[in-house]
């Protein structure tokens, strides 16, 4: 099975990446961007059977910096192919 | 004084920091890789090297705070054993608890490398003993990720229980109230991103780190 986590800045936390994009958006034409937020995506191939807990403990633990991150767990149930 | 420095892959700073003990206190310090489980006995001093551990992956220091000999270096911090995170190091004592707060990209997007004033802001703690309180030194900074960040409760914290050891006096890098430097709340775990090891021999230009290597000294043969 696969899972996918998202990884994103807790609002209120400043994301000077974000703001670039932004600029960089507005700088080649592209109005009514209100506001542009950066995060990661993190892909997991696991062992079938892997629970809830431990995809958010692999979270908690490693994948997201829970001071200034949060995160959400994506569950797909098709065989990878 | 017997002491460590930390090497993990992609630690660039961890000789600078090894000559500048070596010069201060006379002993060379002990290297030790990550993957080591276990720190030399009697330790006086561990330091955490400058540099761009495990290439920066997933968050800087994320990867190097989960090192197996990251948690001998935590029951050390425990034990009361003086920790001193420069930079990377910094980065990997947030990431691995022993410091609250992150270290997150600089508010201008660029990096930063040019020498910063600096304010004393506690110069009782082990590590500023031979500085006074309220004095303006200067350190180099050579980071990208040394934006500092906690929440407002923890900043009240820390200002109020004097953990706030140094705060840039110009704008550097978005770091909340100026932070560059706290201390852990036991006083014996320091973190800050400017580079002490690179201010202090007249070659350098600049002699204001050393008076932190002379004071961690004098306190630890106390």
């Amino acid at each position: 099975m696969k899972a996918r986590v998202f990884v994103t800045l807790k609002p209120g936390v400043l994301d000077p990446q974000g703001k670039a994009i932004h600029h960089a958006l507005e700088g080649l034409g592209f109005g009514g961007v209100n506001d542009v937020r950066a995060g990661k995506l993190i892909e997991l191939d696991l062992a079938d059977g892997t629970s809830d807990s431990d995809i958010e403990s692999m979270c908690r633990k490693l994948l997201a910096n829970t001071v200034i991150e949060n995160f959400r767990i994506e569950r797909l149930e098709e065989p990878v192919r | 004084m017997k002491s460590a420095v930390v090497v993990f892959p992609g630690s660039n700073c961890d000789r600078d920091l090894a000559v500048a003990i070596e010069q201060v206190t006379g002993r060379a310090p002990d290297m030790v890789w990550h993957g080591e489980t276990q720190l030399p006995d009697n330790l006086s001093f561990i330091g955490l090297p400058g540099g761009f551990s495990y290439g920066d992956y997933l968050r800087s220091g994320a990867m190097a705070a989960r090192s197996p000999i990251m948690r001998a270096v935590a029951e050390a911090a425990e034990r009361g054993v003086p920790v001193l995170g420069v930079c990377n190091g910094f980065q990997v004592l947030t990431e691995a608890g022993l410091l609250p707060g992150a270290l997150m990209r600089n508010a201008g997007l660029n990096f930063v490398c040019r020498p910063v004033p600096l304010r004393v802001e506690n110069s009782q703690s082990l590590f500023t003993s031979q500085y006074e309180a309220g004095e303006t030194i200067s350190i180099p900074v050579a980071h990208h990720d040394g934006n500092y960040q906690a929440d407002p409760d923890t900043l009240d914290r820390l200002e109020g229980e004097g953990r706030v050891a140094f705060r840039y006096l110009d704008e550097c890098n978005g770091s909340a109230r100026g932070i560059a430097g706290i201390l852990n709340d036991s006083g014996n775990v320091l973190g800050m991103m400017p580079h002490p090891e690179r201010a202090l021999e007249p070659a350098h230009g600049n002699l204001d780190g050393r008076r932190l290597f002379e004071g961690l000294l004098e306190t630890v043969a106390a």
